[in-house]
């Protein structure tokens, strides 16, 4: 187990480097970085040569990279063309986003598995035509759709939600756009319990769990989910990373200032420091979510061991 | 046995007869040596036919095709030409169908109808040469990978990490801040550099499986090159996963598109897209929401019939489904 979690660390240096170096060579190659830093006039050149120098820019890519990577390990991220330090924007931006991928990740579970074990039990069924309908509506609307939808009904025509949340970003007014924001995921959560549930239905442990005399309620949630979980954990698990990036949509629409909404100034202003930093974080939060999810196989399935 | 080949045979030419639109594994059926039998491939046509997902799915792919190459068909009305003296936001006109104020006008007076038939070319085609574009890389970068093994496959495998770890929507607007011009290739360009390695790693774990099968061996054995072996062996019984996981990212990659307009740095005028006319009509949400709603319904009819396309030919596919 020690050695599989170490080896898995490991692993993770090489895709950590390629992921960051990627996103900087794209805002800082592709991009010009300078041309932010006067709002929406062109550099004069005096000035933009200056800055470039003061930056650093004027150095080789791979130098700066070196320096940029060997200032975020000492827990410098830099500092945003406004002057704020990178590491601030994150300190009030991460916790809003973390609280709102914690109410859609709840919401995934909760509800998708819970449709997921109701429908792939009654497969054909009316109830499971419903819902697996229902899932692929919602997985065909795109979420900026569905989030303008429940923002005019919920929050100004029907007046049950306030249509924009406030600078605290409780979990109660986080809870709409959490849904929002789960609301694709939630409908393959339900699709990938459906179709593993209703494949291990007539498995022989579940025969003999039945046949043992248990009750129905433990042979589904004991034996029958447990063993029908490894492709919904999966999913999860990378859907955490995905879901903190695709806050962008979410968070723009209920006017909730996380990581999102930083990510989105910083790419529009091409204030590079900002979209790296973030971004560097993001690939963290998504790695580390992966090794996680490969470690929970070996609770849910015993079978699995790590050497 | 010889019979069985033949009959089968015989199901392969009925195939290639059938009127063939956009049903994606016939295509493909094209590809390798006639006259062998494909047994999973009629198969599956056998099941298709008869699947009312099927039917009802393609048939609206067929129309959305038919609606981007030829817009004419269904429209004399220009999706430019606006007329705000008498049209500003004018709201549909539910019974006038196909006419030009059916859906209504929009904020420059322009024809939403006119404008949501010519806005089909631009998605469908980011669409389908997104998912072309990722289908290829994917299936090179996952064929090597899981064909050689060893070195090749750690590196490859990495890489493919490397690019998924990047936030899809994020990446995609950071490549799209650095071109001036928002065209459509631009769009192409940005979501294919991203979104290949779904398909690679579905690509890997098939040839990995493949790579084990007899017939592999065989060929080997028979002193087969490992280019046959790769296209003449290994592609083919490859192709069924990828089809089915490159059909439902196509719904994706046009919700994609529609994401980034919305966003305001995706297409932009005077292209003329679903995605710009969402976005033009979020600021009228609350006075004309149909001029948000109507685009994204066909965003919405268009995702839902690429995800029902492939969700059928999966279940065809799919022997543990039966």
């Amino acid at each position: 187990m020690g050695r599989y979690v170490i080896r898995r660390l490991l692993q993770m240096i090489p895709v950590f480097i390629g992921a960051t170096l990627l996103i900087f060579l794209m805002v800082n190659v592709m991009g010009d970085p300078v041309a932010g830093l006067c709002g929406d006039r062109q550099c004069d050149p005096a000035t933009a040569q200056r800055l470039r120098t003061d930056l650093g820019l004027d150095k080789p890519v791979w130098q700066q990279y070196l320096t940029y990577m060997g200032n975020v390990f000492t827990g410098d991220f830099g500092t945003a063309f406004n002057g704020q330090k990178v590491t601030e924007l994150m300190g009030s931006a991460f916790p809003v986003t973390i609280r709102l991928t914690i109410v859609a990740i709840v919401l995934e579970i909760v509800i998708g598995i819970t449709l997921g074990v109701v429908t792939g039990l009654r497969r054909g069924r009316p109830v499971d035509t419903g819902v697996l309908i229902l899932t692929l509506v919602v997985i065909s609307v795109p979420t900026f759709v569905t989030g303008l939808l429940v923002q005019l009904l919920l929050g100004v025509k029907w007046g049950w939600i306030k249509p924009a949340v406030s600078s605290e970003a409780t979990f109660g007014e986080l809870f709409v756009p959490g849904l929002v924001l789960a609301s694709v995921s939630l409908a393959y959560v339900t699709r990938l319990t459906r179709t593993s549930i209703a494949e291990n239905r007539r498995a022989d442990y579940v025969r003999t769990a039945i046949a043992k005399g248990l009750p129905r309620r433990r042979v589904i949630t004991r034996h029958l989910l447990r063993n029908s979980l490894i492709p919904v954990v999966t999913f999860i698990g990378t859907d955490i990373g995905a879901l903190m990036g695709g806050a962008i949509v979410t968070e723009r629409i209920f006017n909730i200032h996380g990581v999102g909404f930083q990510l989105y100034q910083g790419i529009l202003r091409q204030n590079t420091q900002t979209v790296v930093g973030f971004v560097t974080v993001l690939v963290l939060v998504f790695l580390v979510a992966n090794l996680i999810v490969d470690l929970l196989y070996a609770v849910l399935d015993p079978r699995i061991r790590y050497a | 046995m010889p019979d069985k080949t033949a009959d089968m045979e015989k199901k392969t030419e009925e195939k290639a007869v059938m009127p063939s639109s956009t049903e994606v594994p016939l295509t493909l059926d094209a590809g390798p040596a006639p006259g062998k039998p494909r047994s999973l491939w009629s198969d599956a046509w056998h099941d298709l036919r008869r699947s009312p997902l099927f039917v009802v799915s393609a048939l609206m792919i067929l129309f959305l095709i038919v609606m981007a190459i030829w817009p004419g068909l269904f429209t004399g009305a220009s999706p430019r030409d606006s007329d705000l003296k008498n049209h500003f936001l004018q709201h549909p006109n539910w019974t006038h169908f196909f006419q030009a104020d059916w859906f209504g006008y929009d904020l420059q007076g322009r024809s939403i109808y006119a404008r949501v038939v010519h806005g089909a070319r631009a998605s469908i085609a980011v669409g389908v040469v997104v998912t072309l574009a990722v289908t290829i890389i994917g299936t090179i970068v996952g064929m090597v990978a899981g064909y050689f093994g060893g070195w090749v496959d750690s590196l490859l495998s990495r890489l493919t990490d490397v690019f998924f770890g990047v936030p899809f929507i994020v990446g995609a607007m950071v490549i799209l801040t650095t071109f001036e011009e928002r065209a459509v290739w631009v769009v192409i360009l940005a979501l294919a550099f991203l979104g290949w390695t779904q398909i690679a790693r579905v690509a890997r774990g098939a040839v990995i499986t493949i790579k084990q099968s007899d017939y592999v061996v065989a060929a080997r054995a028979l002193g087969a090159s490992t280019s046959r072996i790769m296209f003449k062996h290994i592609l083919p019984n490859a192709m069924a996963p990828i089809i089915v996981v490159a059909t439902i990212a196509l719904g994706g990659y046009i919700g994609a598109e529609a994401t980034l307009s919305y966003l305001g740095i995706g297409l932009a005028e005077p292209t003329v897209s679903w995605g710009i006319d969402v976005a033009s009509g979020k600021d009228q949400l609350r006075n004309a929401p149909f001029v948000l709603m109507i685009p994204s319904v066909m965003v919405a009819i268009t995702v839902l019939s690429f995800l029902m396309f492939g969700d059928a030919v999966r279940n065809a596919l799919d022997p543990k489904m039966r």
